[in-house]
């Protein structure tokens, strides 16, 4: 099942805390109920940033495997 | 300290005295230890009382005042327990030290056959993996047992979760935080991330919908699935303590019992109650606890726990 989204943000490489800030700024130029797609590394990337961003108070639509990376989904609230 | 040094120690002291006539050296204060004897001749450590590794910034001051007035060195030492040492102190300074320390409420700790200070990691407070509240517990101790004469030492430490970073398998009696989790359907979104992050694959994720399957036989109560979880599904179903019993480091190291899981945090106190009760009548002089536990068999110390370490 594919996602509709609004605009990508490729977080590949990106270590923590950095990507977690760069996907906040990233939804706070965004209108709400856009969907953001956001690829995101294996290992602490993926087990850190859906729950902050959800923390954020926005909705984690779904998170997927791609390759060996994850495609995490956000809708901005 | 061993009665034996207490022993040399009064002699010493006495020698000063009689010689002096300066030295006003509280000796019954000392037994309870916190002086330790050096190499050098007349020298000694002190270890200064830090319970939970939690040191005011006041008290720090103090301490580093204090140190570079009396120590012969020109370092503090970190003990393995969270404690601060100051070492190569003279015996004739013992009374001014203890006096100065004491005006910063910064008191000297124990060594020998008593309980000893807690230590605790940071818990729950600020570290986000925290599930129990180590601190409070660590203080609440240190003011209800700290010192207690025991047949040996008797080391208690809190650990906020299963990572055990306070090392309660290897302390006489040690309490870990636990958080059993609970998962709820209806958020889920099947994201798999709560199977990934378990340590113990006590959850699997549906191969199809990638929702969880849980096993709570192989849950170490750890919360990772909790505090991963994008949705909320995965929320508390309930907070408590492991309890370890009878661990050692030593010659002959020993590994804690884990004796009981989630028991909840106003229980905690009857635990240390009554198993120090357990190791006063059941103990024999210079055995740790774990020593006595061999001797007699767990279930014997179980079964005087009875209910305080039930849980279901």
């Amino acid at each position: 099942m594919d996602i509709d989204y609004n605009q990508t943000l490729d977080l590949t490489g990106v270590a923590c805390p950095i990507n977690f800030v760069k996907t906040k700024l990233k939804l706070e130029g965004m209108p709400k109920d856009e969907v953001l797609e956001v690829i995101l590394d294996d290992g602490e990337p993926i087990m850190n940033v859906p729950k902050s961003v959800k923390e954020d108070g926005h909705k984690v639509l779904a998170i997927k495997p791609f390759g060996d990376r994850f495609k995490l989904y956000v809708k901005k609230q | 300290m061993a009665d034996e040094s207490i022993k040399e120690f009064e002699k010493l002291g006495q020698q000063f005295k009689d010689e002096e006539k300066i030295l006003k050296v509280d000796f019954d204060k000392l037994k309870a230890g916190g002086f330790i004897k050096q190499r050098q001749k007349d020298l000694f450590t002190v270890r200064l009382k830090v319970p939970g590794g939690r040191l005011p910034i006041k008290k720090l001051r103090k301490i580093i005042e204090v140190a570079s007035k009396y120590s012969g060195s020109d370092y503090v030492h970190v003990s393995f327990r969270q404690s601060i040492e100051i070492s190569h102190v003279h015996i004739r300074d013992f009374d001014n030290l203890v006096k100065e320390l004491k005006e910063a409420d910064q008191e000297v700790a124990s060594c020998g056959a008593r309980v000893r200070v807690p230590t605790a990691c940071s818990g729950c407070e600020y570290n986000p993996r925290g599930i129990s509240d180590t601190q409070k517990f660590a203080q609440e101790v240190d003011k209800r047992y700290f010192g207690k004469p025991q047949h040996h030492k008797f080391k208690i430490s809190f650990s906020g979760c299963p990572i055990d970073c306070a090392r309660t398998r290897g302390m006489d009696l040690g309490f870990q935080g636990e958080v059993e989790p609970k998962w709820e359907e209806p958020s889920c979104i099947g994201c798999r991330l709560c199977a990934k992050v378990c340590p113990t694959t006590a959850i699997i994720a549906d191969k199809d919908t990638g929702k969880p399957h849980y096993y709570p036989d192989r849950c170490i109560y750890c919360g990772q699935c909790i505090k991963v979880c994008p949705s909320d599904s995965w929320c508390v179903n309930r907070t408590g303590n492991c309890v370890r019993i009878g661990g050692k480091h030593g010659y002959i190291p020993r590994e804690a019992n884990t004796v009981a899981h989630l028991i909840p945090d106003e229980r905690v106190f009857d635990v240390i109650d009554k198993t120090l009760e357990w190791y006063g009548n059941n103990g024999q002089k210079r055995e740790r606890i774990g020593n006595t536990i061999d001797r007699m068999g767990i279930s014997k110390y179980l079964e005087f726990m009875g209910d305080i370490l039930k849980w279901t």
